[in-house]
C-alpha cells in the first residue's frame, strides 16, 4: 500500500541533525564491516595466490607442513618414485625458503634495511609457476649464477625496485642486492603480490636457491609438482600415485569422502590435487590462525555497533512522536501502520547509511591496495553482502524499537 | 424521530483494580441527536474526559450500553473500535498535529484512511477545508510556524475534512486567548452545522456556552442535561472557569 504522504521519510527529514548522526553512525558500521570483510578476503586471497599459479595437477608436500609459510621439506626421491605411475607426465620440484632481503636503495641510517622475503627455487626447464612476467625467457635468465626474478607487487619496503629496474634497464644495467648475505642480481620482474605470510617474493633456479640457502641440501624439496598426461584421469592417476609411494595410506577422518579422494597421506607424503592444495592453505588461515576469527569478530562488532546506533535513533524518534502516534491511533490508524513507519525509517536509514559507508570503503580499499599490495577490491558479492547486513542490522533495531510504539495509547491524549 | 447518534444507557466506568478500584462514572444516561451541538461542563476530575474517550472508542466500555453511530461499544473488539474511530473527528486540547508534516499534509492524514480517494482528491479536499478555516495562505506551513489559534484551526480542518457524523472536542480553546478561542469555536460550529455533524465539546470556558444547543453537566460522575432553548441552566453549571 502506497501512501500519499511518505510519513517515515518526512519525519526523518524533519530532524536534520538526527538524520545526519544516524547516517554517520550507520555509515561507520557499514565501513567497519567492509574493512573487516575486505581484509579477511584479501588475506585468504593473498595466501593462496601462489598456489593458484602453480602449474600442476597433483601436489606432494610433507605431512608435517601446515601452510606455505611453515612448509617443511622432504626428499626429492619420493617425487621421482611417482614418475613411473600411470597417467603421470612430468614432475618438478619447488624449493621454498625465507631470507633477509637488503633494500639496495636504502638511504636512511647507516644500518642497512632488511626484510624477510620468500624465495622460490624451481627447475628452469619446467614451466611450473605461471605468473605474469615469468615466461620461458625468464626461466633461461635464472639459469645464470645468482640471477633472480623479483615480484614487482612486493611491499615497498624492499626498495623502489620496479621503478629503478626500468630506469637502469635503459642503461643496460641491473640491480644487485643481497638475500641472506648472498649477492644476487635482479634479472627481471614478475607479478604475484604480497600476502600476509610473505611481504615479497622472488623466483630463481634451484641451483641459485641452494647458493643462497647454503644449509639446504640438493634434493631437499618443499613442493613436488606432478603434471598429468594429456587426457589422463585425475582420480585414476591419484590411485596410481598412492601405490607408487611407500608407507601406510591414511586419510584425515574429518574430511568428507569426496574431499578424502583429493587429500590423503601415504607414509610421510601428503598427496593433494591442485584444488585441495589451494583449499588446505585457505583453511589454514581461516581455521588454524586467529586472523580469520579476528576479522569475523570485527565484522560482528560492526554489525552490533550498527544495531545499537540505529536502535538509539529509532527509539528516540518513536519516543518523540509518541503523542503523534497516539493521535493517529485515535484517528483510526491501525497499529500496523505505525509499525510500518518504524520499519520504513529503518530501511531508509540503512540505505542512506550504506551509500557513504560503501564509498568510503572503496577509497580505503584503493588506498590500502596501493600501500600494502594486498588484493583489496570492492567485489559485487561483498557489496551485496554488506548491504544485506546493513538492512538486517536496521530491521533488527526496528524490531526492538517498535515495541515502544505499543506505548502510544490514544486514550491518553484527550 | 431520527435515531440518536450517541446513545448512552446506564454506563459505569471504573479505574484501577482490586482495593484500588474506583468508580468514576455512575449510571450515565444521555442521547445526542445528529447535528446537535452539545457542550459538557463540570468540575475538574468529574469524569468528562473519561466519558469522551468512551464515546470516541478510545477505551472499552465496561458496564452499561454505549451506542455510537449505531455501533454497540460494550464488548466491542479493537478492530471494531479502530473502524469506528475513522468516522469520528477528534479535536484535542493541545492541537496534536504531526510536526513533520505541513498544514495541508496534516489535514490529508485524516483522508488517507479513506482509501477510495486519490492523492489529488485528498489534496483538493484538504485545501478546501483549510480555506474554510481561513488558512488559505498557511497551507504549506509546518505546525511550528503557526500560532496556537492557527494550529487549532488546522486541527479542526483535520477533524472535519472527512465529513464525520460526530466530532469530539476536549477543551479545544484551553490553550488559546479569548479572541482566538471564540473564533475557533465559531468556525467549528458553523462547519459542523453545514455538514450536519454533531459536536460533543468539553469546556471550562463559560463565554462560549452560547454556541451550544444543549448543555450537559457532569458532577462526581453523574450527568444532568439542560436544553438551552427552553430552560436556563442553573448557575453552577455555567459558573465554572
Ligand atoms: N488512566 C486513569 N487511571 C486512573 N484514574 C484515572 C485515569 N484517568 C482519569 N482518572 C481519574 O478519573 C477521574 C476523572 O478524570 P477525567 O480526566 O475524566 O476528569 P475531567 O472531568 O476530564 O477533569 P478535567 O476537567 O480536569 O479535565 C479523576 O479522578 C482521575 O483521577
Ligand atoms: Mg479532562
Amino acid at each position: 500500500m502506497l501512501f500519499a504522504i511518505p510519513l517515515a521519510w518526512l519525519q526523518l527529514k524533519r530532524e536534520r541533525m538526527r538524520l545526519f548522526i544516524a547516517i554517520a553512525g550507520i555509515g561507520f558500521a557499514v565501513f567497519l564491516m567492509f574493512v573487516q570483510l575486505g581484509f579477511r578476503d584479501a588475506l585468504f586471497n593473498s595466501a593462496i595466490r601462489l598456489h593458484e599459479n602453480v602449474n600442476g595437477d597433483i601436489m606432494l608436500i610433507s605431512t608435517r607442513s601446515n601452510s606455505l609459510i611453515s612448509i617443511q621439506s622432504f626428499p626429492q626421491r619420493r617425487l621421482y618414485g611417482v614418475l613411473g605411475a600411470e597417467g603421470v607426465d612430468k614432475i618438478s620440484p619447488i624449493y621454498v625458503g625465507f631470507g633477509l632481503w637488503k633494500n639496495p636503495f636504502w638511504e636512511g641510517l647507516p644500518k642497512s634495511q632488511t626484510r624477510q622475503i620468500m624465495i622460490l627455487g624451481i627447475d628452469p626447464n619446467d614451466d611450473v609457476i605461471g605468473v605474469s612476467g615469468f615466461d620461458a625467457n625468464a626461466r633461461s635468465l635464472i639459469r645464470l649464477e645468482d640471477q633472480i626474478f623479483f615480484d614487482k607487487k612486493s611491499r615497498a619496503e624492499f626498495g623502489p625496485i620496479p621503478a629503478k629496474f626500468s630506469e637502469l634497464e635503459k642503461k643496460n644495467e641491473l640491480i644487485t642486492t643481497e638475500i641472506a648475505d648472498r649477492k644476487v642480481t635482479i634479472a627481471g620482474l614478475f607479478e604475484l603480490g604480497a600476502s600476509f605470510g610473505a611481504d615479497g617474493n622472488t623466483i630463481t633456479s634451484e641451483a641459485n636457491f641452494l647458493r643462497i640457502f647454503t644449509r639446504r641440501d640438493k634434493g631437499d624439496i618443499n613442493i613436488g609438482v606432478v603434471k598429468l598426461k594429456e587426457g589422463a584421469d585425475l582420480y585414476k592417476t591419484l590411485e596410481a600415485v598412492k601405490k607408487s609411494l611407500p608407507g601406510k595410506y591414511t586419510v584425515n577422518p574429518t574430511l568428507t569422502p569426496s574431499e578424502a579422494r583429493e587429500d590423503f597421506v601415504v607414509g610421510e607424503m601428503r598427496v593433494l590435487t591442485k584444488k585441495s592444495f589451494i583449499e588446505v592453505e585457505r583453511k589454514y588461515w581461516q581455521n588454524s590462525t586467529a586472523i580469520g576469527f579476528i576479522f569475523t569478530l570485527g565484522t560482528v562488532i560492526g554489525f552490533l555497533v550498527g544495531i545499537i546506533i540505529v536502535y538509539q535513533i529509532l527509539y528516540t524518534d518513536v519516543t518523540d512522536h509518541l503523542a503523534e502516534y497516539a493521535t493517529l491511533k485515535a484517528m483510526g490508524y491501525k497499529n500496523r501502520y505505525l509499525l510500518k513507519i518504524v520499519f520504513q525509517e529503518a530501511l531508509i536509514l540503512s540505505i542512506m547509511g550504506y551509500i557513504p559507508g560503501c564509498i568510503l570503503a572503496s577509497f580505503m580499499y584503493t588506498g590500502t591496495r596501493n600501500a600494502t599490495a594486498l588484493p583489496l577490491i570492492m567485489t559485487t558479492e561483498r557489496s551485496i553482502l554488506v548491504l544485506f547486513l546493513a538492512i538486517t542490522m536496521c530491521l533488527v533495531s526496528g524490531a526492538i524499537a517498535v515495541r515502544k510504539v505499543q506505548d502510544a495509547d490514544p486514550a491518553d491524549i484527550f | 424521530m431520527t435515531e440518536p447518534i450517541i446513545s448512552i444507557d446506564r454506563v459505569n466506568h471504573y479505574f484501577g483494580s482490586g482495593n484500588l478500584k474506583k468508580q468514576i462514572l455512575f449510571s450515565i444516561h444521555a442521547d445526542v441527536d445528529p447535528g446537535e451541538v452539545v457542550i459538557m461542563t463540570g468540575p475538574s476530575g468529574s469524569g468528562k474526559t473519561t466519558l469522551l474517550t468512551l464515546i470516541g472508542a478510545l477505551r472499552s466500555t465496561q458496564e452499561g450500553s454505549l451506542k455510537v453511530l449505531g455501533e454497540e461499544l460494550r464488548n466491542s473488539t479493537e478492530k471494531q473500535r479502530v473502524a469506528l474511530r475513522r468516522n469520528i473527528g477528534y479535536i484535542f486540547q493541545s492541537h496534536n498535529l504531526l510536526k513533520s508534516l505541513k498544514a495541508k499534509q496534516n489535514v490529508m492524514m485524516a483522508l488517507e484512511l479513506h482509501t477510495h480517494l486519490s492523492s489529488q482528491e485528498q489534496a483538493d479536499m484538504a485545501e478546501e477545508m483549510l480555506k474554510a478555516v481561513g488558512l488559505e495562505d498557511r497551507m504549506n506551513y509546518y505546525p511550528d510556524e503557526l500560532s496556537g489559534g492557527q494550529k487549532q484551526r488546522v486541527a479542526i480542518a483535520r477533524a472535519l475534512v472527512s465529513n464525520p457524523k460526530l466530532v469530539l472536542a476536549d477543551e479545544p480553546t484551553a490553550a488559546l486567548d479569548k479572541k482566538s478561542g471564540r473564533d475557533v469555536v465559531e468556525i467549528m460550529r458553523s462547519l459542523a452545522k453545514d455538514r450536519g455533524s454533531a459536536i460533543v465539546m468539553v469546556t471550562h470556558d463559560n463565554r462560549i456556552l452560547d454556541v451550544a444547543d444543549r448543555l450537559i453537566h457532569m458532577e462526581d460522575g453523574e450527568l444532568e442535561s439542560y436544553d438551552l432553548e427552553t430552560q436556563a441552566p442553573p448557575e453552577r453549571a455555567i459558573a465554572l472557569g
